[in-house]
C-alpha cells in the first residue's frame, strides 16, 4: 500500500468513494432533471424550434436574443399648425407626429421598422425623446420583475425579522401565532392567489368593503388588479404576505443559535434594547440575512403563479413578468425557443446578481 | 420544466400501450382518445356509441381512453411525438387544422352524403379537406329578460331582424340609464383564453374585418385595417362608458351576474342557458348577435372526431365515425350535456331543440349565424394575441397600436413558420 498523502487520512479514498456513491442518486436527478434541460434551453434559444411542427428547427443564431434586446431612440419635434406655430391640444400640451409613421415600413428609419413605444421623456424644449424597442413586452417584463425584486426583497426580509422577534419570547401560546404567521407558506400559491382576487375584487372585495367602512365611505373602491397603477403593487403585497412565514422561520432558528449567555452579559452591562439588536442580535444574524437575501431575491425573480392566476401580465402588460412571458411563449404561442431564450437571460441575469451578493457579503479579512 | 412533464406523459403512453396490448380480440382493435374525463354523462354516452358499434359487425373492436379536458391537447402532442397516437381521436375545431398541418390527423373517409345536413360549425375543413366532424356545435347569444326589455322600450330583435349596431348601442345606453343594473350587458371578459376568440372574434367579422386573411397568410392589413380600427374603437367605448365589467371582472360575477339580476344582459353560449332559464323560466329570451354593418356573426366548432395520421386502420376508424353520426347519438348527447346537435332531424328528437323547445333557437342561430374561426394552423397563435390586443384596448390602450402588435405578432409567428406549409 503506498503511503498516505500528509492531508488525507487513511482509508479517506474510500470514504470518499462512499460519499460519491451516496450523492450520486441526487446528482443524477438534478443532471437529467434540471442541468439536462437547462443545457436544452440553452441549445433551442439559438434555434427557431417549435412546440409543435413538422419543419425541423434551424439554428438562427443570435436572432431570438436580438428580436429581444434591441432598442432604439428617436427625438421627435411638436406638429407645427398652418402658422408655423408648435400644434397644441386643448390643455396646451404639445401635439405629436403618430409613432405609426416612422416605424412602420418608413424607408427612412429602417433600424426602428416593427419598434414599439417603451416609453418617452420630455427632451430640450417642446422635443420629446420615445424609446422605442422591438419587444416591448419583454422590456416591461424584465422593469417589472426587477422591480418586484428591489420592493419585495429588502421588505419582506425586514417584515420577518420583526415576525421572527415577535414570536422569539417565552410567552404561554406562542406556537399559535408561530402557526398563524406560517399558515401562508404552507398553502399552495395558487390558491392564495385565488383567494387575494376575492379581496381585491373591484366592486365588492373584502379589501375596497374594509377600507370603505374605516372611512365611513371616504374611500371609494379601488380597483386593485384592473389598473395598471396599482395591479403589481397589489400583487407585490399579497406576495410578501404569502412568503413572509417562511422566511420568519429562517430568522427564529437563527436568532435562536444565539448564546444566551451574551444577552446575559449585555444585561450586565447595561446595555439597552436598541445596543443589544445592534451589537448581539445583528452580528449574530449575520450569516442568516445573507441566506435570506440571496433565497428572497432568486425566489422573487422566479414571480409567475400569482401573475398567472391574478392578471395574466395584464392590465396593459402593467404585471408582466420573465418567467411568465417564458411560459406565456413557449406554451401559448408554441415558441419554445423564444421561451428558451428568455429563460436564459434570467438564468443570466440572476447569476449576475448572485454573484454580486457573493462579492458584496465576503468575509473581509 | 419540460423533461419531468414529458416523462410523465412517455409513461402514460406506456400504460396505455399495455392496457391496450392485454386486451387483445379476434376482432381489430382500434384504440380511440376523448377529451371528455370527469363527466360521467358524457362518459356513458361514449361508452354506449362503442357498446353499439362493436357489437353492429364483427370486424372492429373500438376501445377509450379518456382524459380530462385541460390535459388533453398536451397529451395528443407528447403521443406523436413518440409516436403513439389512437386510431381515432377528436379535437377542438379551431386546432383542427394545426394537427392536421402536423400531421396528426388524416382527411376523413366517410361515406358519401354521411355529411351533408350537418350544420357547417360542425364539419371541420382544412385545405378542401374534411379532417373531422362534431356530434354537436355550441352558439352563442345575448341573454336577455322580456319584462326588462319592454320596460325600457327597446326592441325584440329577431333572427331576420337583428339589431344594428346603433340600435345595439343605443339599447346599452338606454338600460345603462335605467340605473338598476351594474352594467347594462356582461360579456364575460372573466373568461380568459380562447373565449375572446370565440365569443369576440365573430363582432370583428361583422364589422368586415377578421384575425388574419388565410389566403396571405397575414394579419397585418386585416386585423389592423379599417375595420379592426373600427372594431376596437367601438370596443374600447364599451369600457369608457362602464357598459360592461372589464378584464378584472371576477368568475363568480360571471357565473351568476346575470341570474342574480347585476347585469341587463349577458353574451352567453347555450351551455349556460339552463341556469339562466331555471331562474328566469318563459321570461328569459335568447337574442341573435348583432349586426355591426357585414351581417351578424357568431363563432362556430367545438369538439370534433379524426382518424390519426399514424392509425393502421384508417378504414375501421372511418366505420366508427359514420356510425357514430345517427341521428339518435346526435340526439342523445344534446340531451345528456345540453349541446346543439348537428342536424335538423337530431333536433327535432331532442327535448330542447325541438319545435317549441326552451332551446331551439340556439339551433337556428347555428345554421343562421355561426361563422368559422379562420382555418389556419396559426390559429392557435394568433388567438392568444387577439386576447391579448382586446384586453390592451379594454384596459385603455391606443387602439391602433394594439392592434398592430397583434398584426405584427401574428405575422412574425407565420414567418417562424414558414406560413404553416
Amino acid at each position: 500500500m503506498t503511503a498516505p498523502s500528509t492531508t488525507s487520512a487513511p482509508g479517506a479514498g474510500r470514504a470518499r468513494r462512499s460519499g460519491l456513491l451516496m450523492v450520486s442518486p441526487a446528482m443524477i436527478l438534478m443532471a437529467l432533471f434540471m442541468i439536462l434541460p437547462f443545457l436544452l434551453a440553452f441549445a433551442m434559444s439559438f434555434t427557431n424550434q417549435r412546440l409543435v411542427s413538422p419543419n425541423p428547427a434551424q439554428w438562427v443564431g443570435f436572432d431570438n436574443y436580438k428580436q429581444m434586446l434591441d432598442v432604439g431612440v428617436l427625438v421627435l419635434s411638436p406638429e407645427k399648425d398652418a402658422q408655423g406655430q408648435p400644434a397644441r391640444e386643448a390643455d396646451g400640451s404639445p401635439v405629436y407626429p403618430g409613432l405609426r409613421e416612422y416605424t412602420r415600413d418608413n424607408p427612412d428609419y429602417p433600424q426602428l421598422n416593427r419598434m414599439r413605444e417603451w416609453f418617452h421623456l420630455d427632451w430640450s424644449g417642446d422635443q420629446r425623446l420615445y424609446v422605442l424597442a422591438s419587444d416591448v413586452i419583454f422590456m416591461k417584463a424584465l422593469v417589472n420583475t426587477v422591480l418586484f425584486v428591489v420592493v419585495v426583497a429588502p421588505v419582506q426580509a425586514l417584515l420577518a425579522l420583526l415576525l421572527a422577534m415577535l414570536i422569539n419570547q417565552p410567552l404561554r401560546g406562542i406556537n399559535f401565532f408561530r402557526t398563524i404567521y406560517f399558515m401562508p407558506v404552507v398553502i399552495s400559491m395558487v390558491v392564495v392567489a385565488f383567494l387575494w382576487r376575492f379581496i381585491y375584487a373591484g366592486d365588492n372585495g373584502l379589501l375596497n368593503a374594509l377600507l370603505g367602512q374605516l372611512s365611513f365611505g371616504a374611500i371609494k373602491p379601488v380597483d386593485w388588479l384592473g389598473q395598471p397603477s396599482t395591479a403589481l403593487g397589489a400583487i407585490m403585497a399579497m406576495s410578501i404576505w404569502q412568503g413572509v412565514g417562511f422566511h420568519m422561520i429562517v430568522w427564529l432558528s437563527g436568532l435562536q443559535t444565539i448564546p444566551a449567555s451574551l444577552y446575559e452579559a449585555a444585561a450586565l452591562e447595561g446595555a439597552s434594547k436598541w445596543q443589544v439588536f445592534r451589537f448581539v442580535t445583528w452580528p449574530g444574524l449575520r450569516n442568516t440575512a445573507i441566506l435570506i437575501m440571496v433565497v428572497i431575491t432568486m425566489q422573487a425573480f422566479t414571480l409567475y403563479p400569482q401573475i398567472d392566476v391574478m392578471t395574466r401580465g395584464g392590465p396593459l402588460d402593467s404585471t408582466q413578468s420573465l418567467v411568465f412571458q417564458a411560459v406565456q411563449r413557449g406554451y401559448g404561442k408554441q415558441d419554445i425557443a423564444g421561451g428558451s431564450a428568455i429563460s436564459v437571460f434570467l438564468f443570466l441575469f440572476v447569476l449576475a446578481i448572485s454573484l454580486g451578493q457573493r462579492w458584496l457579503t465576503r468575509e473581509k479579512k | 420544466m419540460n423533461v419531468p412533464t414529458c416523462f410523465r406523459r412517455q409513461l402514460l403512453v406506456l400504460g396505455l400501450a399495455a392496457f391496450g396490448a392485454a386486451s387483445a380480440h379476434a376482432q381489430t382493435t382500434l384504440s380511440m382518445w376523448y377529451h371528455g374525463a370527469g363527466n360521467p354523462v358524457e362518459k356513458d354516452l361514449m361508452a354506449g356509441i362503442i357498446k353499439d358499434f362493436n357489437a353492429s359487425q364483427k370486424e372492429w373492436k373500438v376501445e377509450l381512453q379518456q382524459f380530462p379536458q385541460e390535459a388533453y391537447n398536451t397529451s395528443v402532442v407528447a403521443a406523436a411525438v413518440a409516436g403513439k397516437l389512437p386510431d381515432i381521436m377528436d379535437v377542438d375545431g379551431p386546432i383542427m387544422p394545426n394537427w392536421a398541418w402536423s400531421k396528426y390527423l388524416q382527411p376523413l373517409a366517410l361515406p358519401a352524403g354521411a355529411i351533408d345536413k350537418f350544420l357547417p360549425g360542425t364539419i371541420g375543413k382544412w385545405n378542401g379537406k374534411v379532417y373531422s366532424v362534431g356530434l354537436w356545435d355550441a352558439a352563442c347569444a345575448i341573454f336577455a329578460r322580456k319584462s326588462v326589455l319592454t320596460a325600457n322600450n327597446i326592441r325584440i330583435p329577431t333572427l331576420d331582424k337583428p339589431w344594428t349596431k346603433a340600435e345595439f348601442d343605443a339599447a346599452l345606453v338606454t338600460l345603462q340609464k335605467s340605473g338598476k343594473f351594474d352594467y347594462p350587458i356582461d360579456l364575460g371578459l372573466a373568461w380568459k383564453g380562447e373565449w375572446y376568440s370565440y365569443a369576440f372574434g365573430p363582432f370583428l367579422q361583422s364589422h368586415g374585418g377578421d384575425l388574419l386573411n388565410a389566403a396571405g397568410p397575414k394579419a397585418n392589413g386585416t386585423l389592423n385595417g379599417k375595420a379592426g380600427v373600427e372594431f376596437g374603437t367601438w370596443w374600447q367605448s364599451l369600457f369608457t362608458r362602464k357598459l360592461t365589467p372589464g378584464t378584472s371582472q371576477s368568475g363568480a360575477d360571471r357565473e351568476a351576474g346575470f341570474i342574480d339580476g347585476k347585469y341587463a344582459l349577458q353574451w352567453n353560449g347555450n351551455w349556460a342557458a339552463l341556469p339562466a332559464l331555471k331562474k328566469w323560466g318563459d321570461d328569459l329570451v335568447f337574442l341573435p348577435a348583432p349586426d355591426f354593418g357585414k351581417g351578424p356573426k357568431i363563432g362556430a366548432a367545438s369538439w370534433q372526431f379524426g382518424v390519426s395520421a399514424t392509425s393502421k386502420n384508417p378504414k375501421g376508424a372511418n366505420a366508427f365515425i359514420a356510425f357514430a353520426l345517427k341521428d339518435k347519438y346526435l340526439a342523445a348527447f344534446s340531451d345528456g350535456i345540453g349541446l346543439i346537435p348537428s342536424t335538423p332531424q337530431a333536433a327535432a328528437m331532442t327535448k330542447n331543440y325541438a319545435k317549441g323547445g326552451p332551446m331551439e333557437v340556439f339551433f337556428a342561430l347555428s345554421a343562421k349565424q355561426a361563422t368559422l374561426r379562420a382555418s389556419t394552423p396559426g390559429y392557435a397563435g394568433a388567438s392568444g394575441e387577439f386576447e391579448k390586443a382586446l384586453s390592451d384596448i379594454a384596459n385603455g390602450g391606443k387602439v391602433a397600436d394594439a392592434l398592430d402588435t397583434a398584426a405584427d405578432a401574428i405575422d412574425a409567428d407565420l414567418k417562424k413558420n414558414n406560413n404553416y406549409r
